[in-house]
């Protein structure tokens, strides 16, 4: 709060007597009113640090006193319709703001923790053998590209498909329930995705399993309805004339959808992948029951325990071991990563629909 | 399939339905996209056979094996009650600041201003849930010990409040509170988006014959949007009850029943548990946690259907404008 007050205070000394004095039209607050309850708000709650009054208090108080006072002098000068506005302007406004405070507390924490081990040597080390200081997040790294993008590689092609038929095959009742399932899907917990891969495997290998495919099978079932429903909004938009054109050229149903329909969409389709694997890189849940954990570089996902980013920060957070503080600065540093490479993909996904997407007239 | 309703956007079989398709690619194709349906119906059911058949064994044990030793109920019921806790918690938190925020974006935020806005929403709602829970851990857990102090001082006497106070300030109120800063960019992510879908004609109406700002949006925006405000509040919701990571960070394993909101005792949600004693649990409790799997998957699938529906009735509604 205090961030986004203390600008318009500066200017209240002068501000405040005279609007208050000589109003520009009669019923009617100057255009600058609710920055001048602002900052006269401010300036009394300033004041009031200084005396010694709790900052919660003050907080709690100012933002009240902001909602009050701004109602109040529209109250006497414009009447209650306007003044009811005012108030709700300025509630909504407050409640922006306040939900505002946890999002960028957590960004500036995430940061500030997070650089203290932003080098060389988090890149480009495993954590075999290390105890204590340094190490790095190697293997995690690579252990989370690679179930993530077989995650992505089987749940493409069949997200796709299943677009396809939705749009442009679909019809009664086998359509609608796919709609319904891939709905439902959505809202699968990330730790039940992960249940399934573990009930599967272990059915089929025995307990204990923990393998890097059986985290891709938890991730594909949180990634494939994501991807249905990015490529079905694609494909709707495509205008019917371009496959009308197709159709009346004698060229095959597959084929126009494979060379008009899948092409005019391509940039939509590869946003949309992009944002899926965005939200599923993140998912710490399903793999911390699925590939289970290591400290050394393994690549091969169909043997043996892999690292993932996420588990990685999870475990360096929980069980830090005998010098916390390395390790704790570690859970961090995947964090702030794993949280980059997020909004990467997610910028990466805008640029991608900003430079590719058709040009329909 | 809502768009069948509407001529323009009907698909294309529609107009060569009548055509024979003889050509073999067609019906190789046809065949695949047909079929990666179908797998998706069956994976979903695979989904709900598989954690029935690992958890069933769990179901059925005599009491006195199961984790906890008084049966499955005995074992389930407080991991449920407590993850209902903490989603209401979250639930009553996120909703009226994120209706602020859609309603700011939408309405009220200068016009440039409001896209980057939007855009910042939408980012903040991809972040990790592991990275929100170690920011509630590390900062807001012990921001809030002295407010839980006070609670306990002079609110005692409310059953949420009555304390002792924790001292770390991991208790179910700040997991709560963590879940509701993490579903805030979602619900208010879909109020934003059926706030802006409001009749452009029916805005303009309300301000034509003189309303305010605010009588505007209580006339013509909220009642339209209302049910994107039911719909997003059920889509964070679900999200909340299946929060894994960013709880169990925060709340420790005890899993009693307790309306005490800011105690160190504190009951622990079915996710939570289940990533918490999962890498170290084997033979039947692997079963049981499966099965407490199921009960979220259930509750979940509850709350998304019912979302689901709130959605479509309203899809059918505004058709008609």
């Amino acid at each position: 709060m205090t961030t986004s007050t203390s600008k318009p205070a500066g200017t209240v000394g002068a501000g405040e007597v005279g609007p208050a004095t000589s109003s520009p039209s009669p019923g009617k607050l100057p255009p600058r009113a609710p920055w001048l309850v602002v900052g006269a708000v401010a300036s009394v709650a300033v004041l009031l640090l200084f005396v010694g009054v709790s900052p919660a208090l003050v907080v709690i108080g100012g933002l009240a006193a902001n909602i009050l006072g701004i109602c109040l002098w529209s109250r006497l000068v414009e009447g209650r319709r306007a003044a009811t506005d005012r108030m709700v302007t300025a509630v909504v406004a407050t409640a922006f703001v306040i939900a505002m405070i946890p999002l960028v507390s957590l960004l500036y924490t995430v940061v500030s923790r997070g650089a203290a081990r932003m080098d060389a040597a988090f890149f480009t080390n495993s954590m075999l053998g290390v105890v204590g200081e340094g190490g790095g997040a190697y293997h995690a790294i690579m252990g989370t590209l690679i179930v993530t993008g077989l995650a992505a590689l089987i749940s493409v092609p069949i997200g796709i498909m299943t677009a396809v038929y939705l749009v442009e095959y679909g019809k009664g009742r086998l359509a609608r329930s796919i709609t319904f399932l891939v709905d439902v899907m959505t809202g699968i917990p990330s730790i039940v995705a992960g249940l399934f891969a573990v009930a599967l495997f272990q059915l089929f290998f025995g307990p204990g399993i923990r393998l890097g495919i059986m985290g891709a099978v938890a991730l594909t079932v949180l990634m494939i309805p994501v991807v249905v429903r990015s490529v079905e909004e694609m494909l709707k938009i495509v205008p019917n004339e371009l496959r009308e054109a197709s159709y009346a050229l004698g060229v095959s149903k597959w084929r126009t959808i494979v060379k008009v329909v899948l092409r005019t969409s391509v940039a939509g389709i590869a946003t949309g992948i992009t944002l899926a694997v965005a939200r599923v890189i993140g998912e710490t849940a399903p793999l911390l029951i699925t590939l289970g954990a290591v400290t050394g570089v393994n690549f091969n996902p169909f043997e043996g325990r892999m690292s993932s980013l996420p588990v990685f920060s999870y475990y360096s957070y929980v069980a830090p071991g005998a010098s916390p503080a390395p390790s704790i600065d570690r859970a961090w540093a995947a964090a702030l990563v794993l949280m980059l490479i997020v909004m990467a993909l997610s910028l990466l996904a805008r640029l991608i629909s900003y430079l590719f997407s058709p040009k329909i007239r | 399939m809502s768009i069948s309703t509407e001529p323009q956007a009907s698909p294309p079989g529609a107009s060569t339905r009548g055509r024979p398709s003889r050509q073999v690619g067609d019906r190789v194709f046809a065949g695949f996209a047909t079929g990666a349906g179908i797998l998706i119906l069956l994976m979903l059911a695979g989904v709900a056979a598989f954690l029935l058949a690992e958890g069933f064994p769990a179901i059925v044990a005599p009491a006195e094996d199961v984790p906890g030793g008084q049966g499955f109920v005995a074992f389930a019921w407080p991991l449920l009650f407590g993850t209902l806790l903490a989603a209401t918690i979250a639930l009553v938190v996120a909703t009226p600041f994120a209706v602020g925020v859609a309603l700011f974006i939408s309405h009220f935020a200068p016009r440039r201003l409001a896209s980057g806005l939007g855009y910042l929403m939408d980012l903040l709602a991809a972040i990790p849930s592991l990275v929100y829970g170690l920011w509630g851990v590390t900062v807001l857990a012990p921001a809030t010990v002295p407010s839980a102090r006070w609670l306990a001082d002079n609110l005692g006497f409310i059953p949420l409040f009555a304390g002792p106070a924790s001292t770390t300030g991991r208790t179910m109120l700040v997991a709560g509170l963590v879940l509701a800063v993490m579903i805030l960019p979602i619900i208010s992510a879909v109020s934003r988006e059926v706030f802006l879908q409001t009749p452009r004609l029916h805005e303009e109406a309300a301000l034509a014959l003189g309303a305010t700002r605010w009588e505007m949006i209580r006339m013509a925006v909220l009642p339209f949007g209302r049910s994107g405000i039911i719909s997003g509040a059920m889509l964070g919701l679900g999200r909340a009850l299946g929060e894994t990571i960013a709880v169990a960070l925060i709340l420790s394993g005890l899993g009693i029943i307790t309306f005490n909101l800011i105690s160190g005792q504190n009951s622990l949600t079915i996710a939570a548990n289940i990533a918490l004693d999962f890498p170290e649990s084997s033979g039947l409790a692997i079963n049981a946690l499966i099965a407490s799997g199921l009960v979220l998957f259930l509750v979940t699938f509850l709350v998304n259907a019912f979302a689901r529906y709130i959605i479509n009735r309203r899809s059918e509604f505004s058709g008609a404008n």
